[in-house]
């Protein structure tokens, strides 16, 4: 049937069969087991999620029951007599979240704008790997440095100084002895591992802004400043606000620079100079030594409020980048 | 040609005023751009005082014994941390174990299967895990692996880590099997490739220093992460290696050293934080390079 | 009316009828009422047409006729897409090619295709990259020192050999897109197909490189049946013994390339090659 032609040199070809079509079942089986165990792999994922809300949930649930609502609000932890309250502890997460989100917003902005607008090209990368660095130091290194280095420094000059010096003290916000483990304390190291975030995105979201927005704005007559306050910065708003809230997000989870260096107290305080708790350095400081059922149960609940507050925020920040998405695939650059 | 006209009073004043403004305007520029150049700076210290602090007190007690030797009692001079690098060995082993293996495959799935409703959910969903605190699978790992069980193990200390690597991995692999031109998938299935084949001798091997890139730098993440070993792993003073038994590791012994009163402990602190810090550069940086590698060379099309 | 449109050849073409040891006309692919579908675009209606055994046939047409996608169909790339079907019949060697107990995979080790753009595996050398095909052949797969016998033949029938014998172990990414796509063609033959589909295979190379896959194509004619779709007109009467004309997705008109060109039937056929549209 596929007799050579005088022009055909076929003989270092493999054999073929005589009928060209081996019938084979439809689908190889090789497909099958494939497919199957990449599915498999893939619903390992929606699975662990539930596993662990589910795990957390049923861990806490004791305590919730037993307090309910007031669980959020109570300041009381008592052990011993079995009363908890997340108060403290919720209050501690928020006020060292945003003093970090305060400090280190204005340098990711800086050192994102200072890249997209000033640096030579070539600095770019360098630069801007620099500070995606900083998201890839341990946050256990964090804290070490945090005890021997910033610690030290807070108690003597830095805290006094903002206290007596520039008479701070006097708001309420920055009083107290200076011992040096406080909110201020791990708010500034926060500050230090939220950063890289907040600019790696800002970093994106200002390099796209088409060029043809900040010509405009040259060819108008504005400075660089007004250039960038109103031709650059007002595209790059939603992409920079999902930025921020992204660095709320790891803030709020940070455990173990912020154990070594909040003091661990259950204590709402106004002063920055006293110490506190967050929500994941008191799961991680008292944990392994709960002292009875309804203490580990309320740690677990502490865990599950932590939870769902990372979900939310993480939500909304991953909305807003989705947002800057569809503008930027919407609008012709 | 026109003759030059004397500017009129209202004329000057105005353009006293604009230049008043302009004035302003110009020194507001110089005040903004100043601020971002120090604050430029800024973000760009905190790394470099870190890394300066680590090699200053931690390259001192960086020595053979550090990597060999046992932690000895308070007093005695020479300890190491070996149990906690054999630790760290054998925990970010397990995790790889199981996260590297899940992580591909699961993002093999959103690559390929990339419109269906589960590769959606899935893609989601990892970005929502691995936005968790780490002390989350902490927690996790320890209900359902240290409570039933009654005591701390390495194992579970390992399957905490590969839970947070399994996001990691499945995006990372997803991104890099989606750089795949469809068109060499389509050589492939025109050769007569199966598609099981297809997928993994030629795919996934197109994407292989991608995906690898991206399973180093989720393994060097969970090689410094202490959280959610803290009531898993939980630590050990002695030599151990067994899976059953709690197990040390470097980023625990980081922390209890630190917050202990002893010298000694402190300096072995600063070593091990060096060490960890240099694993995790390395990696990090030749990812980065390697990523960069990959986009100047192109793939080739 | 029918204007002459006989390109000047760049090489010699012999009067294709009468070409020494041309075989009988004899059909290898039968294709009997191709319907092809994307979702709810018909892009292949109702195509009978026969594809015959050592000749070269052509298919032409202006931009979305069908023409790749009627290709595709012949060795079931087509429903590689998703949501792309196809009913009809393709007869290769009188076997249907659709039947359901048919293994699509295997189709395709009988039918080779090279695509528009060069696709050569990145993380494999030359060597490896034309002996790919070989791994995939179960049990009619040829050793090791067979596998460097075929690829040497096959570089030399793509004409490919002189290039690279001195570098089989090199990258294949290092080649030009001219011999890229020539190792493309290299790496379908490997396997000894009884067909070999071509899909615009010279679009995206310069002319040299185009010239030289054209003049492998028509020597790859005394041993296979080639199916070139394209869309350079002087091409297909250059390369091809028929020639097809496809117009939205139906055969207008098909049948030997010299009389296509010079005295084609159908209006649209003759409107087509005139240039006034596509």
């Amino acid at each position: 049937m596929t007799a050579p032609t005088p022009h055909a040199d076929v003989s270092a070809a493999p054999p073929r069969a005589d009928a060209p079509l081996p019938s084979i079942e439809g689908r190889s089986r090789g497909d099958v087991v494939y497919h199957a165990v990449i599915t498999g792999f893939a619903l390992v994922v929606p699975l662990l999620l539930a596993a662990i809300a589910l795990a957390i949930a049923i861990g806490g649930w004791p305590a919730l029951r037993q307090f309910g609502f007031g669980f959020l609000t109570s300041s009381a932890w008592d052990p011993v007599n079995g009363q908890f309250g997340a108060a403290p502890a919720i209050y501690g997460t928020i006020v060292s979240s945003i003093i970090a989100l305060v400090i280190a917003t204005p340098m990711a902005l800086g050192v994102s704008l200072f890249l997209s607008e000033f640096s030579p090209l070539w600095l770019r990368q360098p630069v801007g790997f620099l500070v995606d660095l900083l998201a890839a130091i341990p946050s256990v290194v964090y804290g070490l440095w945090g005890i021997f280095v910033l610690l030290p420094l807070l108690r003597d000059p830095v805290m006094p100084f903002l206290r007596d010096t520039l008479h701070l003290g006097a708001t309420g916000f920055f009083s107290g002895p200076a011992y040096g483990p406080s909110m201020l304390a791990a708010g500034l190291i926060l500050s230090v591992m939220v950063l890289p975030y907040i600019a790696s995105v800002s970093r994106e979201v200002l390099y796209a802004v088409p060029r043809s927005q900040r010509e405009a704005a040259l060819a108008l007559g504005a400075t660089r400043w007004e250039m960038i306050r109103h031709a650059v910065l007002p595209f790059a708003r939603p992409g920079i606000a999902g930025g921020i809230i992204l660095g709320l997000g790891r803030a709020l989870g940070e455990t173990m620079a912020v154990t070594m260096l909040i003091g661990n107290r259950h204590e709402i305080a106004m002063s920055l100079f006293a110490p506190g708790y967050t929500m994941a350095s008191l799961i991680a400081n008292e944990f392994s030594e709960a002292s009875n059922d309804l203490h580990l149960s309320a740690l677990m609940a502490v865990g599950f409020v932590l939870f769902v507050m990372t979900l939310i925020v993480n939500g909304i920040a991953r909305w807003l980048v989705w947002q800057v998405a569809r503008r930027a695939s919407g609008s012709a650059a | 040609m026109s003759a030059t006209v004397r500017p009129t009073q209202r004329q000057r004043a105005f353009a006293e005023r604009a230049a008043r403004t302009v004035r302003g305007r110009k020194a507001a520029n110089v005040t903004m751009l100043t601020f971002l150049s120090i604050a430029a700076l800024a973000a760009t210290l905190p790394l470099l005082v870190i890394l300066l602090h680590l090699v200053k007190l931690g390259a001192s007690s960086l020595s053979w014994n550090f990597f060999t030797q046992m932690p000895k009692p308070v007093g005695e001079s020479g300890g190491g941390l070996a149990n906690g690098i054999a630790g760290t060995m054998i925990l970010v082993g397990i995790g790889s174990a199981v996260g590297l293996p899940v992580g591909v495959g699961a993002g093999l799935y959103c690559a390929e299967q990339a419109k269906s409703r589960l590769a959606q959910v899935v893609r989601f969903l990892a970005d929502v895990l691995n936005g968790l605190p780490s002390i989350v699978m902490g927690i996790f790992a320890w209900e359902i692996l240290v409570r039933p069980l009654g005591h701390f193990s390495a194992f579970s200390g390992g399957i905490a880590l590969g839970a947070m690597m399994i996001p990691m991995v499945a995006r990372t692999t997803e991104e890099m099997v989606r750089t795949v031109p469809n068109t060499l998938r389509e050589a492939a299935l025109a050769l007569g490739y199966a598609r099981w084949r297809t997928s993994l001798q030629i795919v996934l091997r197109t994407a292989s220093a991608g995906i690898v890139t991206g399973a180093l730098v989720a393994i060097a993440r969970i090689a410094g992460e202490t959280a959610p070993l803290l009531f898993s792993a939980f630590g050990n003073q002695f030599w151990s290696t067994s899976l059953k038994q709690p197990i040390a590791a470097l980023p625990l012994q980081i922390f209890s050293y630190a917050i202990s009163p002893y010298d000694e402990w402190h300096s072995l602190a600063w070593a091990a934080a060096l060490v960890l810090i240099a694993l995790v550069l390395v990696i990090s940086i030749l990812a980065r390079l390697a990523t960069r590698a990959r986009a100047g060379a192109g793939h080739g099309d | 009316m029918a204007t002459d449109l006989t390109p000047r050849a760049t090489y010699a073409v012999p009067a294709r009828e009468t070409a020494p040891g041309a075989s009988p006309m004899r059909t290898r692919i039968a294709v009997q009422g191709l319907d092809a579908w994307f979702g709810q675009v018909h892009a292949v209606r109702g195509v009978s047409l026969d594809l015959l055994d050592r000749r070269v046939t052509a298919i032409i047409g202006p931009s979305g006729c069908g023409k790749s996608t009627f290709l595709r169909c012949l060795n079931r790339m087509h429903e590689t897409v998703s949501g792309a079907r196809a009913t009809g019949h393709v007869l290769l060697d009188g076997r249907e090619i659709y039947a359901p107990e048919v293994n699509p995979v295997s189709v395709r080790k009988h039918v080779g295709m090279v695509f528009q753009r060069p696709t050569p595996f990145p993380t494999m050398n030359i060597r490896e990259n034309v002996a790919a095909g070989l791994r995939v052949m179960g049990d009619r797969k040829p050793s090791r020192g067979e596998t460097e016998a075929i690829v040497e033949q096959a570089l030399r029938r793509a004409a490919l050999w002189d290039e690279v014998k001195d570098r089989l172990g090199a990258s294949a990414t290092g080649l030009s897109g001219g011999q890229q796509q020539r190792l493309c063609i290299a790496r379908s033959l490997a396997t000894s197909p009884e067909v070999l589909l071509l899909d615009e295979p010279t679009a995206s190379l310069d002319p040299i490189s185009s010239q030289k896959v054209e003049e492998l194509v028509y020597e790859l004619r005394k041993e296979i049946t080639v199916v070139i779709v394209t869309h350079n007109m002087q091409q297909a009467a250059r390369v091809s013994d028929v020639t097809n004309f496809f117009l939205n997705g139906e055969l207008v008109e098909g049948g030997p390339t010299e009389r296509i060109f010079t005295a084609p039937r159908d209006p649209r056929t003759e409107s087509y090659l005139t240039g006034r549209f596509g």
